[in-house]
């Protein structure tokens, strides 16, 4: 209860957020914020606890969009249950993704390069296939009612969105307290010493990447139903993969906190810079991209990292907030 | 059955495609081969080439095959000062970091394209790019034939550079054994940022022979570097010769699924090949530590 306090002191923080502003800008951008915060720790789980870099989190993202729209427009199926159906899609296609890459042994660059190949397959296919809609895209129609999944305001969306941010934090800070989650920072710093010591490395490794899909997939789901409308560019194109890695690794890899801090100073530095020149295509990625290799070459532990550099300065009592920061 | 008088211009149009799949496979295989890294940004600088070729022949008025000329060695400095002034120093020598690093390399340049140039496509018109040559009962264009002589004049080339300079050695030395090759004196970062170098100035020819015939746009570059990955992955990675023979024979199957498949399906056909490629044929190329 302890470890899973700061969480929840800070979930109850942004939860009093619309009560002081109904400002659409504001609660929309924390809405994005909060969204690519929940595909970022689903990329953390995977990436920053297991060390397996995936540059294809779009494909679970997608196949979350994706599921959820066609069934409620295709087939009738209740939103809230289409959420649902997805979340389990995309945990579905995250664990084939996974057997298929962890059985063949594919480590490091090669896993990168096979999850990216795979958002791009299901990005072509899903640019052609007629059930997606195709080029044209898939429109969600509109229907105001809470039991469609589709809200009058933004505020429900919001506290959606952030119980969504809330429960991956906590499931992500008690994974990180077992069993499970010691084998897989195991298999992370050294996946044969691990091994010989009797961790199943490629279930740990499938396990996480299970999760971690859900988790994404879950925040595609979030999606369709906050635009109503989604295209194969939108589900399962590479800005997702970007931002999810990228929220993470800025805000601190391996940590509780980091795709929630990344994911903030990400969407804070996308919207000055859309201040700053206006809505030129590109320009904010290129920021992104500038920031990553900065972050890579500076502060390899992000955000997280620096605050715990500085908190062991002044020695905090229970900030153990890290994996890292516990090894010693 | 289709007859060989479709089948055997179908062959040849594929090698020719296939000789500068191979010339962009050659790059990130010694690259690969050498950093031991997977060059994300590999697409993004073949990008950047071949806006490099379109500008210098709509504002410079110069000849594709003339740009390369100034293009290789200018993209041979750029891929040095990458390598030796942002990879090299942010990547604190961990592979994991060194993905990063040129993925976010690929997205800076990539979108800095996109901001400077929109995503509109462009094309520029030569006086000899519609000519033919004819060889035996296929009629092919000129600029592709030009360009593949031109890639088995640069591997050849390249081969020797590796076989009988005193860098090309040097070079051979640290992929074999980087500790060693640093005892006995040489440079490894001079020599990482060299391969890079070379690795980026195949780049610069590739754009110069695909302009003339294709378009450019922001991602123009992606689609030939996913083929390249196929490529290496397929021939070997680091190995040059298997680089050059997976690009000739890609092209190959590429030309002939697209006459048997259709156009679209044919860029699936190549994911589904490179993800069949990486999962089937672990051994070996695996072998990589993360």
């Amino acid at each position: 209860m302890r470890r899973i306090a700061p969480i929840l002191v800070a979930v109850a923080l942004l939860a009093m957020v619309p009560l002081v502003t109904a400002s659409n800008v504001v609660l929309n951008f924390l809405v994005m914020a909060l969204l690519i915060a929940l595909v970022g720790q689903g990329w953390n789980l995977l990436g920053g606890y297991g060390g397996q870099y995936s540059f294809g989190h779009a494909a679970f993202f997608g196949t979350g969009c994706y599921v959820t729209a066609i069934l409620q427009m295709r087939y009738g199926v209740n939103a809230w249950a289409g959420f649902f159906i997805g979340i389990a899609a995309g945990a579905l296609v995250g664990a084939i993704i996974g057997a298929l890459s962890f059985r063949s042994g594919l480590r490091g660059s090669y896993f990168a390069l096979v999850t990216l190949a795979f958002a791009e397959v299901l990005r072509i296919v899903a640019s052609v296939a007629p059930i997606t809609g195709a080029g044209v895209g898939t429109l969600i129609k509109l229907d105001l009612r809470p039991e469609a999944f589709q809200f009058q305001s933004r505020v429900p969306f919001y506290w959606i969105i952030l119980a969504l941010v809330a429960f991956s934090m906590v499931l992500v800070r008690l994974i990180e307290d077992s069993r499970f989650g010691a084998y897989l920072v195991a298999v992370r710093e050294n996946e044969d010493a691990a091994s010989a010591l009797g961790v199943d490395a490629t279930m740990v490794k499938l396990g996480a990447m299970t999760l971690s899909a859900a988790i994404t997939a879950a925040g595609g789901c979030f999606y369709a139903q906050y635009f109503l409308f989604i295209d194969a560019g939108i589900a399962y194109g590479p800005w997702i993969s970007v931002e999810a890695l990228l929220a993470p690794i800025i805000g601190g890899i391996g940590t509780v906190f980091g795709p929630l801090l990344g994911a903030l100073v990400v969407k804070t530095l996308g919207e000055l810079t859309k201040l700053v020149t206006g809505d030129a295509p590109g320009l904010d990625l290129v920021i992104y991209g500038s920031v990553l290799i900065v972050v890579v070459a500076f502060a390899p532990r992000g955000i997280a990292g620096i605050v715990t550099t500085l908190g062991g300065r002044i020695r905090w009592p229970g900030t153990a907030s890290s994996v890292e920061q516990r090894r010693g | 059955m289709l007859s060989s008088v479709i089948l055997i211009p179908a062959i040849l149009n594929g090698l020719m495609t296939g000789a500068v799949y191979a010339l962009v496979a050659l790059g990130l295989t010694l690259i690969y081969g050498v950093l031991h890294i997977i060059n994300f940004a590999h697409g993004a600088l073949l990008t950047a080439a071949m806006f490099a070729a379109f500008f210098a022949h709509q504002l410079l008025g110069l000849d594709p095959y003339l740009a390369a000329l100034l293009l290789t060695p200018l993209f041979y400095l750029l891929g040095y000062g990458l390598q030796r002034f942002v990879i090299g120093p942010a990547a604190h020598g961990e592979d994991r970091n060194i993905l990063l690093v040129t993925l976010g390399l690929a997205v800076v340049i990539e979108n800095a394209l996109l901001y400077a140039f929109r995503g509109d496509t462009r094309t520029i018109n030569l006086r000899y790019a519609f000519d033919v040559v004819e060889i035996g009962p296929a009629f092919l264009a000129l600029p592709r034939v030009i360009a593949f002589v031109v890639v088995i004049a640069v591997a050849i080339g390249l081969w020797l550079v590796m076989q009988w300079t005193d860098t090309g050695k040097a070079i051979r030395a640290v992929a074999k054994e980087k500790l060693g090759a640093e005892l006995s004196g040489i440079d490894v970062a001079h020599i990482y940022a060299v391969t890079f170098g070379l690795g980026t100035a195949c780049l610069a020819i590739a754009a110069c022979l695909l302009i003339p015939t294709y378009y450019v746009n922001p991602h123009a570059g992606n689609a030939f570097v996913l083929i390249a990955f196929t490529i290496v992955v397929l021939g070997g990675m680091g190995s040059v010769s298997g680089a050059l023979v997976g690009g000739l024979f890609v092209g190959v199957v590429e030309s002939l699924s697209g006459l048997y498949l259709g156009e679209s399906l044919g860029q699936v056909g190549i994911f589904a090949m490179f993800i069949l490629v990486l999962l089937v044929r672990p051994s070996g190329m695996f072998g990589e530590r993360a």
